[in-house]
């Protein structure tokens, strides 16, 4: 039975700010879950802290708000123990690119099978609009007494260099590119990362809707010229990196999504930058280690018997240790 | 004075010399030697943070009956080096032997660059005062002195006759079997056959054949050659004993990892740390396990174990995956368990059971990283901001280890709450013989856990994740489980488990969480709360509390103790949280002298039984320089400490290199 929006959502009242971006990213999540081919019984979403966390209190999935900026291990730890979950874990920019960095590196290398979003707001909106690690050295944001005295961090080419096998960018109020973006990064077998520019109308007063939507810039019929661009649809850039590649092909390809990925300002690339289907996931890495893992993964092991014994042959398991 | 009566297979065996030189594999295979020969043996090793060159060294006690403790006094001390003869020639007994390398006499003390200054100016100011030499051959003359038998083993030249023999010319191909000659000049002195030294050495090697005849070679040339020199008899011997039984030499991080294989641990997160990661590399090394006949329908058992980038990573994936009803656990340190702490909190929050094998070291910071202490109690039982309820409880002894790496799991499912095994430095890297473990007493509990069953929801009642019981523990789901649609906040929440801070709610929900606790005092057995060893007559003339790896040494002290017609009781408490304070109560009003024991600075037991029980324990015996206790630092301290409780309120300890 198809599912409706109605039913991935709760009836909680929604307390973001009104014309807050994380409402774009909220549809945009829960129309993606409506049409993707998954039991939304077996969908887990994963929160980070700040305002963007609070989504999985209106969504209505299996929803674990987290830690800041430890959303990732968490998600992690969930699905390597059942793999059969879809894991989305979905947080902030000062969640995952600042105090979350480390998790947000060192998922790249594993390449699990899971997707990340993440509400790249430039502020720490919870805690009242400080610079998040997204924001442009010298920028001074509303709530800052200061211009930001450190420069911006490129989520892109993080994710690149950490391995992330799937790398995007789409826009908190383009829901249908949005919720395309979501659903190939659900797709893709591997580690997804969707940045998801979103603007914070409360504290970012740089990076607004109108900013976006390009409004300050006009064409000749007096229309806004929007400052993001798909990078696929408007220069046919293809992100796959296919197993028969040859070494100077990927090697082309990465320098184009570095580039790209530079880009920022009156041109905003939004789309697939990467996607690689060369890479193991960790799960088939644990697989390779562990030949049962796939049926018989961790949550799914019989620990005892009926009569409450464990299912373990100790005596097999000492052999090594017994002296006799 | 000596505390042994006889010295046959009764007798404590010293080897060191140079991190990554093989000594552990020395100790190895002398302890594997007196197993096979029917005895029992108690291993201890004493290492500097450092991969090589820096000294480490064992002791190994061996009986013909089971030991569970280190002594002070070495009956042979067996050294290749410079360094370990100059470090430890103080501790052998008098009427005890040395090996030793009699190309090394020449050695200078001062010119030892890894001995610490202040050791050396000991010992050379010891020397010098009694008017020896300040180098090896000095040292020498002043075990003579104190009676003590030397025996030389050029080590040089048998390396080049085995090399000979097996038509080897590169003699550091050959060189390393340095440490079987030097455990077989052992046994050849101690009188036990050099076959058991070639079984132990075949155990050890397996497979590799080359390996195992040139050390066989060795063994039988440095053997002979001792023997064949007319030496009055040896003061302590070796004999082998008919023991059919087989009995297993294990480790306390192996004993736990072997709980854990068997509890249904099935994933274990880490990030390196000593003493801990041991236990996680034992079990990534035996991932796949064999289940009983009938359950073997998955084919195997079998265990995930991630290496994490942090420690904030391993218990937030654990508590990741418990959250699928995973048995999930993560194994650290101090400084790791710092990093824990808001993670810990999380599952605190969210009823989460997550097992935490803590194992205690020399802290604050990265302290004494590889020596034991403990000094991490009270912090196990406070870490983490706010209140909520935990499980902490400790193991004494290896038998322990591996069933309270069970037991925990139990409890923190039940419970469904992070749960603490605490593991002393002193019992990780432990040695000892004892009998197979058994997974008979071993039963899991999974409480309140719902892996799978009919419907709520589409009944129209809403599971709650935290619904409100009368024992305070609501059912638990587990993620993918259709019907049973939960939310999780670090917040405070509602029973659906949606953010909530109504302040009747909170009141509510706080209560809940923490009658968990009430819940686990009650149900939890006294036998699993604490041991109590009694005096042999009705009324003790002391008893003793203490915990954690200081049992041996005190079940050991205390026979030493009645023989002087001391009788002590003894109270190991095991359960910290939640703590038995009526049987506490109970056990200490009834005492004529209480005499706390712990390997810390301040007593940190003592305090816990203070806040809960009202007592406070005047005299402490403590030990905090980084070396594990001994039965005869026990015997000591707590004679002197029953002969004049007034002069002697608070000892500390000091033994140990
Ligand atoms: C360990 C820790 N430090 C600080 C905080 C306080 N805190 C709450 S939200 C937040 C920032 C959130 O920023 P971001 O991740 O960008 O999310 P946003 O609110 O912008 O969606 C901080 C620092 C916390 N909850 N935990
Ligand atoms: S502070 Fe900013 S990010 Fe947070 S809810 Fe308000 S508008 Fe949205
Ligand atoms: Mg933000």
């Amino acid at each position: 039975m198809a599912l409706k929006l109605a039913d991935v959502k709760t009836d909680l009242h929604n307390d973001w700010c009104p014309g807050c971006g994380d409402f774009g990213i909220e549809a945009s999540v829960q129309m993606a879950l409506t049409e993707i081919p998954v039991d939304i019984n077996r969908v887990v979403i994963f929160s980070g802290i700040g305002c963007h966390g609070k989504i999985v209190h209106w969504t209505n999935t299996f929803g674990i708000h987290t830690l800041h900026g430890r959303l990732m291990p968490f998600a992690q730890g969930a699905k390597l123990a059942n793999p059969d979950l879809e894991v989305i874990a979905i947080g902030g920019d000062g969640d995952g690119y600042g105090i979350g960095a480390g998790h947000f590196m060192h998922a790249g290398r594993r390449n699990i099978d899971m997707t990340y979003i993440v509400h790249d707001n430039q502020v720490y909106g919870l805690t009242k609009g400080q610079a998040s690690p997204t924001q442009g050295l010298g920028e001074k944001t509303k709530s800052l007494p200061e211009p930001n005295i450190n420069s911006a961090v490129n989520p892109i080419m993080l994710a690149l260099a950490s391995g992330y096998t799937f790398i995007s960018r789409s826009y908190a109020f383009d829901s249908r590119h949005l919720k395309e973006t979501i659903k190939r990064a659900i797709a893709h077998r591997g580690l997804a990362l969707v940045d998801v520019l979103q603007p914070c109308p409360t504290y970012n007063d740089i990076n607004t809707k109108d900013w976006y939507g390009g409004e300050d810039r006009r064409d000749e019929k007096n229309r806004p010229i929007p400052r993001c661009y798909d990078i696929e649809k408007t220069t046919g850039f293809d992100p796959t990196i296919t197993p028969e590649m040859s070494i100077e092909e990927v090697e082309k390809k990465t320098l184009k999504v570095i580039e790209l990925s530079k880009e920022w300002g009156d041109k905003i690339p939004i789309g697939v930058f990467y996607q690689n289907e060369r890479v193991s996931t960790y799960e088939d890495r644990i697989a390779d280690r562990i030949s049962t893992y796939k049926q018989a993964y961790p949550a799914k092991q019989t620990l005892a018997g009926k009569d409450a014994r464990p299912t373990v042959d100790l005596e097999y398991l000492s052999k090594e240790l017994l002296i006799s | 004075m000596s505390l042994i009566s006889s010295r046959t297979n009764n007798l404590s065996w010293m080897i060191g010399g140079a991190q990554g030189s093989g000594v552990d594999s020395s100790a190895n295979v002398f302890s594997r030697a007196c197993v096979l020969a029917g005895l029992w043996v108690y291993g201890t090793r004493e290492y500097y943070s450092n991969i090589k060159g820096l000294h480490s060294y064992f002791e190994v006690r061996v009986s013909d009956k089971q030991i569970r403790s280190k002594i002070d006094e070495v009956d042979l001390l067996t050294t290749f080096d410079a360094e370990t003869l100059i470090r430890h020639a103080e501790a052998v007994r008098p009427g005890g032997g040395i090996i030793y390398n009699p190309s090394l006499v020449r050695s200078d003390i001062r010119k030892v660059d890894t001995l610490e200054d202040n050791i050396v100016e000991k010992i050379t100011g010891r020397l010098v005062g009694q008017g020896f030499t300040p180098n090896v051959t000095g040292l020498l003359d002043e075990a003579k002195r104190r009676d003590i038998q030397l025996f030389p083993v050029a080590y040089d030249q048998v390396i080049s006759q085995t090399a000979q023999k097996i038509g080897e010319t590169q003699l550091s191909k050959v060189s390393r079997i340095i440490n079987v000659l030097a455990v077989s000049a052992s046994m050849a002195v101690l009188g036990l056959d050099v076959n058991y030294v070639e079984r132990a050495v075949e155990a050890i090697f397996g497979a590799k054949k080359k390996v195992i005849e040139m050390n066989v070679i060795g063994a039988e040339l440095v053997y002979n050659a001792i023997k064949s020199i007319a030496h009055p008899p040896f003061s302590a011997k070796l004999a082998p004993v008919e023991n059919t039984k087989p009995r297993m030499f294990v480790a306390g991080n192996q004993a736990v990892a072997f709980g854990k294989l068997v509890g249904g641990c099935r994933m274990q997160t880490y990030y390196p740390i000593t003493p801990a990661s041991d236990e996680s590399e034992f079990l990534e090394s035996h991932e796949n396990f064999k289940l009983l006949d009938g359950y073997s329908h998955d084919g195997q058992g079998s265990i995930v174990v991630v290496q994490t980038e942090d420690e904030i990573a391993a218990i937030t994936m654990a508590i990741g995956a418990s959250l699928t009803g995973t048995r999930a656990s993560t194994s650290t340190s101090g400084p790791g368990f710092s990093l824990m702490v808001e993670g810990m909190g999380w599952a605190g929050m969210n009823e989460v059971p997550v097992v935490i094998t803590l194992y205690s070291r020399g802290g604050p910071s990265t302290g004494l990283p590889t020596r034991n202490e403990q000094g991490d109690l009270q912090f196990a039982l406070h870490a983490s901001h706010g209140e909520f309820p935990r499980i902490v409880l400790s193991s004494g002894d290896m038998e322990e280890c591996f069933y309270d790496a069970i037991k925990i799991f139990n409890y923190a499912e039940k419970y469904q709450c992070p749960a603490i095994h605490m593991v002393d430095k002193a019992l990780a890297n432990s040695n000892m013989t004892i009998l197979p473990l058994s997974a008979e007493r071993a039963l899991i509990d999974r409480g309140k856990l719902i892996l799978d069953g009919s419907n709520p929801q589409d009944g129209g009642t809403p599971y709650k994740r935290f619904k409100f019981t009368e024992d305070g523990i609501s059912p638990r789901a587990v993620l993918g489980l259709k019907g049973y649609r939960f939310w999780n906040t670090g917040d405070e929440h509602s029973e659906i488990g949606h953010i909530d801070e109504d302040p009747e709610n909170r009141i509510k929900m706080m209560t809940k969480r923490m009658t968990k606790l009430e819940t686990a005092a009650r149900e939890i057995p006294d036998s699993e709360k604490f041991n109590f060893f009694p005096a042999s007559k009705s009324s003790a003339d002391v008893t003793i509390v203490s915990w954690g790896s200081s049992k041996g040494a005190i079940l050991e002290g205390m026979e030493l103790l009645r023989r002087d017609g001391i009788d002590a009781e003894f109270l190991q408490l095991r359960l910290m949280s939640p703590f038995p304070t009526d049987s506490v109560k109970k056990t200490l009003s009834k005492s004529k002298l209480i005499i706390d024991i712990e390997q810390n600075y301040s007593g940190q037991l003592a305090s816990l039984i203070a806040e809960k029980t009202q007592i406070e324990i005047v005299n402490k015996i403590l030990k905090f320089n980084g070396r594990p206790i001994s039965r005869d630092e026990i015997y000591d301290s707590v004679r002197s400490t029953v002969k004049a409780p007034q002069e002697n309120e608070r000892l500390v300890l000091v033994h140990g290199a």
